[in-house]
């Protein structure tokens, strides 16, 4: 088990170096523009020439491709990578937006998790009834429903016409624990509702797959009761791929993958950063949420394989 | 007087399908005496699965419907509740499957599987029934069991698994053990230890087995009588030896042709049964074996049924044919039309 957490490790720590690659490749060398546009580029709009000439050198336009992506990594992880739009460094206002982000990520993904099981397992064990298909639209409507548009209607109609909830903001955890919550219902149900419909359809086609398996019939000749063997024998396996979705669904959404809902709300989460930093064209912050957002989806999906073998004990290495 | 466990009385099972209603078992009755065993045997589709699991109470179904009577302690099972049927289910008759790979859940331990069966029906503390799980895997012949019972089914070769398999349906001491083609999924060599196994422990526990196979060849060691099953009905019934030595229903003859055997002439190829079983939907008129059998004749349209045809008491059979015809003609079914020539 050690050196298959380890073995793991290092892929991931390839990877991730893999990503800070393509990362530089894609903002620094794809567009062109010789030094001067690449300087221009991540300077921001209203640099100033002199910003520019800086810019260029500093950065090592100036040199070979791999000295740039010497100069780039130094930056990013001495917390150097500074918007030159807002002179605030990328790490530092990461670091203080992660809490928004990692508030929202929480809340949603425990009731995205928690209905999207109870929806999946409800339409399975009902199958074909009305209940199922009642259940198969509503799911079908939350996974189509745009997230903008969902969030839009819900801030107008519940935050600013009736005033049930606070018109968006955060609230720190720390500051006011129960504005904090108070603030994050709406942003919490916003974001649930397109996973818990996709969950519990991924969920519910597993169950049925699985209520099939012959170790099911086993279960039903030793005696038990219909309770305990979907519990045991049905839920525990056809649970085992929403552990991946969830992995990486959780790590997304933690790695400023919720830009429409934090925008949406303006939670000034991760998410929003990046969104606002898009509309100012303003590459270094676009650059690291990337970055750091990839890391986190590479974190998780270790932490999911290892979660996944303790699961399920046939990928478990011996 | 002997000590009868079960008796399955015209038995019929039918399933509405998209399709139409698919008579899967049609008048099948049979008795189940303690410590007997008793053969079904019939190809895919004959009904001798669904007869075994009926009366496991494992069909139940909103689109399934049954006749006649499965008797076990003066109870009809086909009509108690479900959660009665539980009581029954391991605890009164265990069930072992075909396919010892797929047949265990692969995420619990051997042991964990084994102590759910015993905790199902009994008021016993883990460490007992773990202790029992121990035993019972030594019964069944797993070398060092008290390591073991802690693997998981993926740890375990394909007969070592048939082996848990029958540990746990044993596990509650059952009064009938329901096998439903244990042997298929297995290495020739393993077969024979697992039906060894089996008449062993039917044996040692006290109890009565139902064997289902494709195959005469695995029941014909062990069991006392057996039921010959095709399109859902009983075609051919008898004691074992009457059934080998004077079969008399021609699906019965080209079942026992299709085994290959080591004291006749080798014919070039095994003997196949022409055709296929007929859709259970829409049946064909008459016998039901009658487009696929080589001897039929006109009175053939008429369904015969099942009864004593021969001088042996107890053996029944569904065929129109002359018993001194059939006793003529069977053996070229039998050992295979080419065999001659070998």
């Amino acid at each position: 088990m050690a050196a298959f957490f380890v073995r793991r490790l290092f892929g991931a720590v390839l990877v991730c170096i893999a990503v800070t690659f393509i990362v530089f490749v894609i903002f620094i060398i794809a567009p062109g523009g010789g030094k001067r546009g690449t300087a221009e580029r991540i300077a921001g709009k209203n640099a100033s020439p002199q910003l520019v000439i800086r810019v260029e050198h500093q950065w090592g336009f100036d040199r070979p491709f791999y000295v740039q992506y010497w100069k780039l990594m130094q930056r990013m992880f001495t917390n150097k990578l500074v918007s030159y739009t807002s002179q605030v460094p990328v790490l530092s206002q990461i670091w203080q937006d992660m809490p928004a982000t990692f508030s929202l990520t929480i809340g949603a993904g425990i009731i995205w998790l928690t209905f999207g099981i109870l929806v999946g397992v409800m339409s399975a064990v009902t199958a074909g009834r009305l209940s199922d298909r009642l259940i198969t639209v509503l799911a079908l409507i939350g996974i189509s429903m745009p997230v903008f548009w969902l969030g839009i209607v819900c801030r107008y109609y519940l935050a600013e016409n009736a005033s049930v909830f606070p018109d968006g903001e955060y609230v720190s955890l720390s500051g006011n624990p129960l504005q904090w919550f108070y603030h994050l219902i709406l942003p919490w149900l916003v974001l649930a509702v397109l996973f818990i419909g996709f969950y519990g359809r991924v969920l519910r086609g597993n169950i049925l797959d699985t209520i099939n398996e012959d170790y099911v019939r086993t279960a039903k000749a030793k005696g038990l009761s219909w309770r305990r063997i979907l519990r045991r024998h049905v839920l525990r396996t056809s649970l085992i791929p929403i552990v991946t979705l969830f992995g990486l669904d959780f790590a997304s959404v933690l790695g400023g993958g919720a830009i429409l809902t934090e925008s949406v709300f303006d939670l000034h989460g991760v998410g929003q950063y990046a969104k606002d930093s898009i509309n100012n064209f303003d590459l270094p912050p676009i650059m690291g949420v990337t970055m750091y957002g990839a890391f986190f989806i590479v974190f998780f999906s270790v932490l999911v394989d290892l979660f996944y073998a303790y699961l399920d004990p046939r990928i478990r290495p011996t | 007087m002997a000590d009868r466990l079960l008796e399955v009385k015209d038995l019929s099972v039918s399933f509405a399908t998209e399709d139409g209603v698919v008579r899967a078992v049609d008048g099948v009755s049979f008795e189940l005496d303690r410590g007997k065993v008793i053969g079904i045997v019939g190809e895919s589709g004959s009904g001798k699965s669904v007869t075994a699991m009926t009366i496991m109470g494992l069909t139940r179904d909103v689109n399934a419907r049954f006749g006649g009577e499965v008797v076990y302690q003066g109870r009809n099972l086909l009509e108690i509740s479900d959660t009665e049927m539980q009581n029954f289910r391991g605890n009164e008759i265990g069930m072992i499957f075909q396919d010892p790979m797929t047949s265990l859940n692969p995420v619990y331990r051997i042991g964990e599987q084994i102590v759910e069966a015993i905790q199902a029906h009994e008021r016993v503390d883990k460490r007992n029934a773990h202790r029992r799980a121990v035993e019972l895997l030594r019964q069944v012949g797993i070398p060092n069991p008290e390591s073991r019972v802690d693997d998981f089914p993926h740890q375990f070769s394909g007969g070592m698994r048939q082996r848990a398999m029958i540990a746990m349906a044993l596990s509650c001491n059952p009064s009938i053990l329901i096998a439903d083609e244990p042997t298929t999924a297995l290495d020739v060599t393993i077969q024979a230890q697992i039906i060894e196994l089996i008449a062993q422990l039917k044996d040692d526990f006290n109890s009565a087995v139902i064997m289902i196979t494709h195959d005469l060849g695995v029941v014909a060691d062990i069991a006392d009588e057996i039921l010959v099953m095709y399109a859902g009905r009983v075609v051919e019934r008898g004691a074992t030896r009457d059934l080998f030595y004077d079969p008399q229903m021609p699906y019965t003859w080209g079942l026992l042709g299709s085994i290959p055997r080591l004291d006749r002439p080798r014919p070039e190829r095994l003997h196949t049964i022409t055709g296929s079983p007929p859709s259970l939907i829409t049946l064909p008129p008459g016998c039901k074996f009658r487009p696929r059998c080589p001897h039929a004749f006109e009175k053939c349209s008429e369904e015969p049924a099942l009864e004593n045809r021969v001088e042996t008491p107890g053996h029944l059979d569904r065929c129109w044919l002359d018993v001194g015809y059939k006793r003529a003609h069977r053996e070229e079914s039998i050992s295979g039309g080419t065999s001659e020539a070998a």
